[in-house]
């Protein structure tokens, strides 16, 4: 028996219109209708209205943790969260343990995820073999597999010849891209926190702007002389945003990415010493949130990604110094993106949409199936988010195995309602459909 | 509320930093006494919790939580469960299981003792966490500096040395000018914070053109492991730039005085028989950090129905040791 939604009474938002009132009538991972007042014949009904039905969003930097962690997060546990965050689609970074540095590890991944996951599962492949900055992986074999993105992720590849080697490896791999962690591993050295006026407070040894601003301006110039195609992932500085401007405006093949932590919160979050605020690159200061949130909007950032990277609650229960980088991210990433953007007017909601679902699916090689035009024959990737629904976000609440949210306590505006993998709900109403 | 000392800022302004220095006032007369102790904190049970060395913090507070005849109990890294891997928070829990009043904590990271307040209902004291603040050591510098010159309103204070990585120098500039003293950071560039915003503070990389205007130089400890950092390049060229010398010493106006929180290093940051000249006031530095520690336990710990008349009450507690 095919399997049929109606997506009833919603407003379409996607790459080709701003808002188009229409039914969405969904068989056998297709949308094979638009129109309005679609018969619903025998098909599962998704009420919709008053809600915008758009692309599912894709998020190009998640870490499920597996193998390796599964006792922060699993494929399983950190795909559902991401499924209720309106997500399709993620591509998980290769710093598990083994590291995605071997075509047998990224297939196991890819497996598991075609299996257990609520989301399309894909993986970044490391640059390295080991992520240890001197050999290159097996590039060639990890884009057999389905590799698009490589990046050693978490360390930044510090070796201006391995770097240079791997972007002219790289483009005789169509579609391929290096992606950098960049934060010079020398100037960060020891340092917990973002360099400047609350570091220097709170004597907490600080990561300097000029960590991320050299190692980009670096990449940048290696990526003009071998042609390669770079991104950089979570851009968190003024100095970075600046020069990822200038190479575009030049005409390099270069994307950047920025999390929602880094357009909305600032290092004065780090006065209470809890290391739920501790990431890589650190939060900034108010300049750099500012530029980030500005290079965001005038297209100079691609995407929003959010480096959702859970951690077991004992490894956050220490000192700020002590504890590992990284924050929850894909349950609320719309949610702050919409309230924080959209609700000011800094974005449209097509263009908020832009960033989170069908600009990172070209980034990320998954155009063929994500972020597709809400439109009859597109593959049925969609989300459908309530923008007028308003929540308290609960650590315990979410669906992630851990409960390093930065954003507990915030009240924010906009919800997932339903999304829709392959023409299947993962999500309706909000729960996750298993 | 619960109150803890994690950090200067937590003595409530001019007006609560010179209510303690009182109290460590009667408090210093007390350890002056033939038996000097007092019932004070009877009962009472103080925790020492350090996850790094100590000589003089650590048996200064334990010295003074004896004198105010609390119960006191000794945790070191070294014997402990932590080296079986027992986290922090386990740890203070455990302690606090036993029913402790006051934990002292250091820890080499900055925001330990704030973290542990979230994690207990016992008093914390900051005895000093990573590079952030010592703040009993700033009071009792300024305990220190007061009774030697009568006050710090007006006094130009040089703090000299590694100001970066210095929880003293933090908790001092802090202490100092709210007392209203004139703080001058000197030091190589390196050796200076990434950020001096919000500072009370004037800079300076030229010791010999600060000595000839200050009354107090208060020099900090240099660590050999800075100079693998890139720092400076030796304690030879450290010592001539910013060192206390002989030489230095020798030109001081005489009503200059010399401190230095310890441990030194002897012919790095003060040349040998500077340290136990006549401008020096290191000694009673430590002497008066009893008295002062004494006053922290006693304000904290027994004056839970009315801090206000602390000094009252210790005057009280004394007149039957």
């Amino acid at each position: 028996m095919a399997e049929e939604i109606l997506i009833r009474g919603g407003t379409i938002v996607d790459a080709t219109t701003a808002g188009r009132r229409a039914d969405v009538f969904v068989r056998d991972g297709t949308i094979v209708e638009i129109g309005e007042h679609l018969d619903a014949a025998g098909a599962l009904v998704l009420d919709a209205e008053g809600c915008a039905v758009a692309p599912g969003l894709v998020d190009i930097q998640v870490h499920l943790r597996e193998p390796g962690r599964e006792d922060s997060e699993t494929i399983e546990t950190g795909s559902r969260a991401a499924a209720r965050g309106g997500f399709t689609a993620v591509v998980c970074m290769p710093n598990t343990n083994p590291p995605l540095d071997d075509a047998a590890v990224v297939q196991s991944v890819l497996a598991r995820g075609r299996e257990h996951a609520l989301c399309d599962v894909r993986a970044a492949g490391c640059i390295t073999k080991g992520r240890a900055g001197t050999e290159l992986a097996p590039l060639g074999e990890l884009y057999d597999v389905g590799v698009r993105i490589f990046t050693d992720d978490g360390d930044c590849v510090s070796d201006a010849n391995v770097m240079r080697r791997a972007f002219e490896y790289a483009t005789a791999l169509p579609g391929a891209v290096i992606a950098q962690h960049a934060e010079d591993p020398s100037l960060v050295a020891g340092g917990h926190m973002h360099e400047g006026e609350w570091s220097a407070r709170l004597g907490i040894p600080g990561r300097p702007a000029e960590a991320e601003i050299v190692i980009v301006a670096r990449d940048l110039a290696l990526a003009r002389s071998t042609g390669g195609r770079y991104h950089v992932l979570h851009l968190s500085t003024a100095g970075a945003a600046d020069l990822v401007r200038r190479a575009k405006a030049e005409g390099l093949a270069v994307t950047a990415e920025c999390t929602p932590q880094h357009f909305t919160l600032t290092d004065a979050q780090c006065a209470g010493y809890d290391p739920v605020y501790k990431m890589n690159p650190p939060l900034r200061g108010d300049a750099d949130r500012d530029a980030v949130r500005a290079a965001l909007v005038d297209g100079t950032i691609d995407a929003i990604a959010t480096d959702h990277a859970p951690h077991a609650p004992e490894t956050k229960a220490v000192p700020f110094e002590e504890a590992p980088p990284g924050m929850l991210g894909v349950e609320t990433a719309f949610a702050v993106g919409h309230t924080e953007l959209v609700g000011s007017r800094a974005l449209t909601l097509q263009a908020l949409l832009a960033r989170m679902s069908w600009q990172p699916a070209a980034i990320a090689g998954l155009g063929d199936h994500h972020g597709l035009p809400v439109a009859a024959g597109s593959a049925a990737n969609l989300a459908v988010f309530d923008l007028t629904r308003s929540w308290t976000v609960e650590a315990n609440a979410l669906a992630s195995r851990s409960r390093n949210t930065p954003w507990a306590g915030f009240t924010l505006t906009g919800k997932t309602r339903h999304t829709i993998l392959a023409g299947r709900p993962t999500v309706i109403d909000g729960e996750a459909t298993r | 509320m619960r109150r803890h000392l994690l950090s200067v800022d937590d003595l409530g302004g001019r007006t609560g930093i010179e209510r303690m220095l009182e109290l460590s006032e009667s408090f210093l007369a007390v350890t002056r006494r033939d038996i000097p102790k007092v019932p004070a904190l009877l009962g009472k049970v103080v925790v020492s919790l350090f996850y790094e060395d100590s000589t003089r913090t650590r048996l200064s507070f334990e010295t003074a939580a004896k004198r105010l005849s609390a119960d006191t109990m000794t945790f070191s890294v070294s014997t402990s469960s932590v080296k079986k891997g027992e986290s922090l928070l386990d740890t203070v829990q455990t302690i606090q299981a036993m029913g402790v009043d006051a934990i002292v904590v250091r820890h080499g990271a900055a925001g330990a003792p704030h973290r542990v307040a979230g994690w207990t209902d016992a008093v914390v004291i900051n005895a000093g966490d990573g590079r952030h603040e010592h703040p009993t050591q700033a009071l009792l510098d300024a305990f220190t500096l007061r009774r030697h010159r009568g006050g710090l309103d007006g006094a130009r204070v040089a703090i000299v040395g590694d100001i970066a990585h210095s929880r003293v120098a933090r908790s001092n500039v802090a202490i100092f000018t709210q007392l209203g003293a004139h703080v001058t950071l000197v030091g190589p560039p390196t050796l200076m914070p990434e950020s001096l915003a919000g500072w009370p503070v004037a800079v300076s990389h030229d010791l010999d053109d600060v000595l000839n205007e200050t009354d107090v130089v208060y020099l900090l400890r240099i660590q050999r492991e800075r100079i693998e950092g890139g720092r400076f390049p030796s304690l030879r060229e450290y010592s001539q730039r910013w060192g206390l010398t002989a030489e230095r010493a020798a030109r001081l106006k005489p009503d200059v005085v010399v401190m230095h929180p310890g441990p030194m290093n002897r012919g790095v940051e003060i040349a040998y028989d500077v340290a136990d000249g006549e401008v020096s006031l290191i000694t009673e530095q430590v002497t008066n950090g009893v008295a002062v520690r004494m006053a922290v336990l006693y304000d904290l710990l027994a004056a839970d129905g009315g801090p206000d008349d602390g000094a009252e009450s210790a005057r009280a507690h004394g007149a039957r040791p």
